[in-house]
C-alpha cells in the first residue's frame, strides 16, 4: 500500500504541474490578445472568400459591415436607410438615377473612393465569369443579362453593364430595366460596396488582406482562425469606431465560445448556442441581448403538386396553419427566440417600413378546431397523411418539426396525420427543392437583403421569381408588385405592397410560422451593445472599459 | 531488412489508390454542394454553373477523380468552397492534431502502462481494483460529457485554463484537451498492459531471471515490461492515426482546429477537395503507423525477424 499512496502521490503532482504550465499559458495570452479598447468577439469561418458580391451569410457579413461604408447604411436602430457615402440619389421616372458621392472619402490603402469604385465594383460583381453568389442584386440594372444571361449555359456578351455610366469623378448615373421606387432604399447592402483598384489589380492579395473604406481596418488576417481590426483613423463617415478595435476569433462550436465568455476570456458572442439559451439569461443577466431579426420561417407547399391546386388545396393549406400552436413552439423550444409570425415580413421593418402586426389575421392563430373542419371540407389530407421536409444537419429544425407535427396530429386527433420527413445535408435538401421533388410541407426560411417589405415579398412569391420555391404564381398580385416598384411615393409603395400580401394570406402558398430573433451576449467590458437588423453587432457603438 | 520495408512501401500504393477512390466517390455520392452555396435562397442557374466549373463539378465523376489525382502528384491538392487551397488548411491543422496526439500518445504511453504495471504486478489488491473500476467508468463515459466538464470546471471554476485553445494551439494549451483526448485509450492501454504483465509475471523466464538473483527493479524492466509490451505496441501503433482523425468531438469542445475541424467543416460543406486531401494523408500516416508498428515487433521481441 505504501507504493500506491506514492503512485497518486506523484500521478497527482503531475496533473497539478500539468495544469499549473497551461494556467501561465492562459495568463500570458491574455496579454497578447485583447489590448487596450478592443473587442473580443466570435466569429465563424465566411463560407466564402471576404468580396461584398459573394457574401451571403452573416460570419463573412460581419466583416463587410465593419470594414466597407456603401452609399447607404441602414440604421441600426430603425432600419432605416440613410445617406452614407451618398450625397445625393435622383431620379425623376423611378428609372434612372443621378449618384453623387461625398468627398474626401479614402480606402484604408490610401486612394481616392471615386464613382469608378462604384461602377467597377458593381460590373465586377453581376458578371458571370466571377462567379458571385450576390449577383442577383444587380439584376434591376439595365445590362445585367448581356454580362449575366438567366439561361445556365449562355455565355456573357458584354463586360460592363450598359445601365452603369459614369459622370465624372464623384457622379454615376444608373438606369434600370423598369422604374424601382425603392431602389436606393436597397442601396445599404454590402454586395453595394465600392472597391479599391488594388482589388482589381491583384486579387488574390487583397483577398489576403482585404482594403475597404469603412470605419475599421484589416490589420491582419489569417483565414479561418483570426482577423484584428483597427479603427481607421482617416474614416470620412459620421459613426467612427469608438473603440479602437475588433479581434475576432474563430470557434470551431459557439458552445465553446460561451464557455470562453463566462471564463472572461471573450467579450462578445453574437449566436448563444441553442443548448445554453436557457440558462443564457440568469448567466448574462442584463448583458443577454435577444431581438428581433430580418428572419421569417415559414413552410412551403409545392403548388406544382396536384394534391395542394385548387380551392380544396387552398383549405388544406390555412386548416394546416391554423393546427400549428406557434406561442407553445416559440416558448418551449426556441425559449422565446422566435415570435409567432402574423403576417409574411419582419418586426425590424417597423409600422412605417411595411411589417403589419395580424394582417395574416385568423388564418395564422392557433385554432384546432376549424383547422379541423377546414380540412375535412377539402377532403382530408392527401392520402390520409402529409409530411413536413427539411434538413436536419444544423439549427434545431429537427425539434420544431417534430412539434408542429406533433401540434397537427393533436388538432386532427390522428398520430400518424404528419409525420417529418429528414433531409441529411442542407445541399441535398436544396437540390430536392430547386429540382421541384417535394410533395408535401417544407422548411422555406428568408433572410432579408434589405430592411424593405419588397424584399419579403418579391423574390418570394412573384411568379418564377429566384426564391420562389413554392412555384407560386398569381397575376393580381404581380400586378400589384409592379405597381407598388413604380409609385412614386416611398408610402404609396409600401400600401400597394401590403394590399399584395394581403393576396398571399388569402391564398397562403407559404405558411409563416415565426420571426426569428438575433441573440448575443457580452461581457462586462463593454457596453452599448446592440445588434443591427441583420443581427450583426454594431461594432462601432460599442465603448469598451 | 530493407527488402521487407520496400514490399511493404509497394503494397501502400493500391491502397492508397483504392481508399482516395472510395472516399471520393462517397463525397460525391452525397450529391451536388454547389446549391448550397446560395442559402435558403433559389440558386441563381449562370452563378451555378460557374462555380461547378470553378471546382471541376460539371464533369463526370471518373473525370472528377483523374482530375484530382493528377493534380495530387503535382502537389495541388484543390481548393476549399472559401478559396483557401487546401494544402493550406493541412500546413496548419496537421501540426495541430500532430502535437494533440503526441501530447495524447505521452499520456497514453507513461500514465497507461505505469498504472498497468502496478495493477498487475498487483492483481487482486486494492489499487489494483479502483484502477479497474476508474477504467471502466473512462471507457463508459462519452467524451463529449468529460471535455464539457472538465473544461467548465478548469476553465470557468477554478480559471487554471483557458477553455478555448489560440489558433497557435502551444503545447501547453493541449495538456487538457490531450488528456481528455487520450482517456479512452489510456483506460485500454492499462488494460492491456495489465493482463499481459500478470500473464508473464508467471513465466518461467522471470522464475529464472528472479532466481538468478537480479534486482527487482531490472527484472520488471528489461523481462517483463519487454515481452509484455507486444499487445500494446500494436494497440498505440493503430491508435496513433485514430488520435489524429478521430479527435473531432476533443478538437470541437476545446475549439482546436485541426484535422477532425476541418474534416467536420469538408463534410458539412461537401468540399471534396478537403475530404479527400485529409483523408488521403491520414491513409499515409495508418500505413506508416502500422509499418513502425511491424518494425518495433523485431526489436522488443528477438524472435521475430523480418526477410
Amino acid at each position: 500500500m505504501r507504493g500506491s499512496t506514492r503512485l497518486i502521490g506523484a500521478v497527482a503532482g503531475a496533473m497539478a504541474l500539468a495544469l499549473t504550465a497551461t494556467a501561465c499559458g492562459g495568463g500570458d495570452d491574455e496579454g497578447g490578445g485583447g489590448g487596450d479598447g478592443v473587442i473580443r468577439a466570435s466569429w465563424g469561418d465566411p463560407q466564402h472568400p471576404l468580396e461584398p458580391a459573394n457574401t451571403n451569410e452573416v460570419q463573412g457579413g460581419k466583416v463587410l459591415d465593419m470594414i466597407f461604408r456603401g452609399l447607404k447604411r441602414y440604421d441600426p436602430e430603425t432600419g432605416e436607410a440613410e445617406d452614407a457615402m451618398a450625397e445625393s440619389i435622383e431620379t425623376d421616372d423611378q428609372q434612372t438615377f443621378t449618384v453623387t458621392i461625398k468627398d474626401g472619402w479614402t480606402f484604408s490603402d490610401g486612394t481616392q473612393v471615386t464613382a469608378n469604385s462604384y461602377v467597377d465594383a458593381w460590373n465586377y460583381g453581376a458578371h458571370v465569369d466571377n462567379a458571385q453568389i450576390g449577383s442577383y442584386f444587380f439584376q434591376f440594372i439595365d445590362g445585367y443579362e448581356d454580362v449575366h444571361p438567366a439561361d445556365e449555359n449562355a455565355e456573357a456578351t458584354a463586360d460592363t453593364m450598359r445601365g452603369l455610366e459614369v459622370v465624372d469623378d464623384h457622379t454615376f448615373t444608373v438606369r434600370l430595366t423598369e422604374p424601382f421606387s425603392l431602389w436606393p432604399e436597397t442601396l445599404g447592402y454590402a454586395a453595394y460596396a465600392p472597391l479599391p483598384r488594388s482589388f482589381f489589380e491583384d486579387h488574390d492579395t487583397w483577398l489576403d488582406k482585404p482594403v475597404g473604406n469603412g470605419p475599421y481596418k484589416i490589420d491582419s488576417y489569417s483565414r479561418s482562425q483570426s482577423m484584428t481590426l483597427s479603427k481607421y483613423d482617416e474614416y470620412a463617415g459620421d459613426d467612427e469606431a469608438r473603440n479602437n478595435g475588433v479581434e475576432l476569433r474563430v470557434y470551431t462550436d459557439n458552445n465553446t465560445a460561451y464557455t470562453d465568455l463566462q471564463a472572461g476570456n471573450l467579450d462578445l458572442i453574437d449566436d448563444v448556442p441553442a443548448s445554453q439559451l436557457q440558462n443564457a439569461e440568469q448567466d448574462l443577466g442584463d448583458r443577454y441581448i435577444n431581438q428581433p431579426a430580418g428572419i421569417i420561417q415559414t413552410v412551403s407547399f409545392p403548388l406544382y403538386d396536384d394534391d395542394w391546386k385548387g380551392e380544396d388545396g387552398k383549405r388544406l393549406r390555412q386548416g394546416l396553419s391554423m393546427a400549428i400552436d406557434r406561442e407553445q413552439i416559440t416558448s418551449r423550444i426556441f425559449h422565446d427566440t422566435r415570435t409567432p409570425a402574423s403576417d409574411f415580413t419582419s418586426p425590424v421593418l417597423g409600422e412605417a417600413g411595411g411589417y403589419d402586426e395580424g394582417l395574416c389575421g385568423d388564418v395564422c392563430e392557433y385554432d384546432p378546431e376549424r383547422a379541423r373542419e377546414l380540412i375535412d371540407e377539402a377532403g382530408g389530407l392527401p392520402g390520409g397523411s402529409i409530411t413536413i421536409t427539411s434538413n436536419v444537419d444544423t439549427g434545431s429544425h429537427r425539434q420544431w418539426m417534430d412539434a408542429v407535427c406533433n401540434s397537427i396530429n393533436n388538432a386532427l386527433d390522428d398520430t400518424k396525420a404528419c409525420t417529418v420527413n429528414p433531409v441529411p445535408t442542407f445541399a441535398d435538401f436544396r437540390n430536392q427543392i430547386t429540382n421541384r421533388e417535394m410533395s408535401g410541407m417544407f422548411r422555406t426560411g428568408w433572410q432579408m437583403d434589405y430592411p424593405l417589405i419588397q424584399n419579403f415579398l418579391q423574390p418570394l412569391y412573384y411568379t418564377d421569381a429566384s426564391s420562389n420555391d413554392s412555384g407560386y404564381s398569381n397575376e393580381e398580385f404581380d400586378r400589384l408588385i409592379d405597381e407598388a416598384n413604380s409609385e412614386d411615393s416611398e408610402e404609396d409603395a409600401i400600401g400597394t405592397f401590403q394590399e399584395a400580401e394581403r393576396i398571399l394570406a388569402e391564398d397562403l402558398p407559404a405558411i409563416p410560422l415565426w420571426y426569428q430573433n438575433g441573440t448575443a451576449g457580452y461581457s462586462e467590458r463593454l457596453e452599448d451593445v446592440r445588434l443591427n437588423p441583420f443581427s450583426v453587432p454594431v461594432f462601432t457603438d460599442i465603448t469598451v472599459s | 531488412m530493407g527488402r521487407y520495408v520496400i514490399r511493404r512501401l509497394l503494397q501502400m500504393i493500391p491502397v492508397f489508390i483504392g481508399a482516395t477512390f472510395i472516399i471520393f466517390m462517397m463525397v460525391y455520392a452525397l450529391g451536388d454542394p454547389v446549391s448550397a452555396l446560395f442559402g435558403d435562397r433559389g440558386p441563381d442557374p449562370a452563378t451555378a454553373r460557374a462555380l461547378r466549373e470553378e471546382f471541376n463539378l460539371d464533369k463526370p465523376v471518373w473525370q472528377q477523380y483523374l482530375l484530382y489525382m493528377g493534380k495530387i502528384f503535382s502537389g495541388d491538392f484543390g481548393t476549399a468552397f472559401n478559396g483557401q487551397p487546401v494544402t493550406e488548411l493541412m500546413e496548419r491543422a496537421f501540426p495541430i492534431s500532430f502535437r494533440l496526439m503526441l501530447v495524447a500518445l505521452v499520456f497514453e504511453v507513461i500514465l497507461g502502462i505505469v498504472l498497468g504495471v502496478i495493477t498487475g504486478l498487483r492483481r487482486g489488491r486494492s489499487l489494483d481494483t479502483s484502477v479497474l473500476v476508474l477504467t471502466l467508468v473512462v471507457i463508459a463515459i462519452p467524451t463529449f460529457v468529460l471535455g464539457t466538464t472538465a473544461q467548465y470546471f478548469f476553465g470557468v471554476e477554478f480559471g487554471w485554463i483557458d477553455p478555448a485553445v489560440s489558433p497557435d494551439a502551444r503545447v501547453d494549451e493541449l495538456i487538457v484537451p490531450g488528456l481528455i483526448l487520450s482517456l479512452v485509450s489510456l483506460a485500454y492501454v492499462t488494460r492491456l498492459t495489465r493482463t499481459s504483465v500478470a500473464e508473464n509475471a508467471r513465466a518461467d523466464y522471470i522464475r529464472t531471471a528472479i532466481a538468478k538473483g537480479l534486482p527487482r527493479r531490472r527484472v520488471t524492466v528489461r523481462h517483463l515490461l519487454r515481452n509484455s509490451l507486444i499487445p500494446v505496441v500494436t494497440y498505440l501503433g493503430a491508435d496513433i492515426g485514430t488520435l489524429m482523425a478521430g479527435a473531432i468531438v476533443t478538437e470541437r469542445i476545446f475549439n482546436i482546429q485541426g484535422v477532425g475541424y476541418q474534416l467536420y467543416q469538408g463534410i458539412l460543406r461537401q468540399n471534396s477537395p478537403t475530404v479527400v486531401g485529409f483523408v488521403v494523408v491520414l491513409v499515409l500516416i495508418f500505413l506508416l503507423a502500422n509499418l513502425l508498428v511491424d518494425l518495433l515487433y523485431a526489436v522488443l521481441d528477438p524472435r521475430i525477424r523480418y526477410a
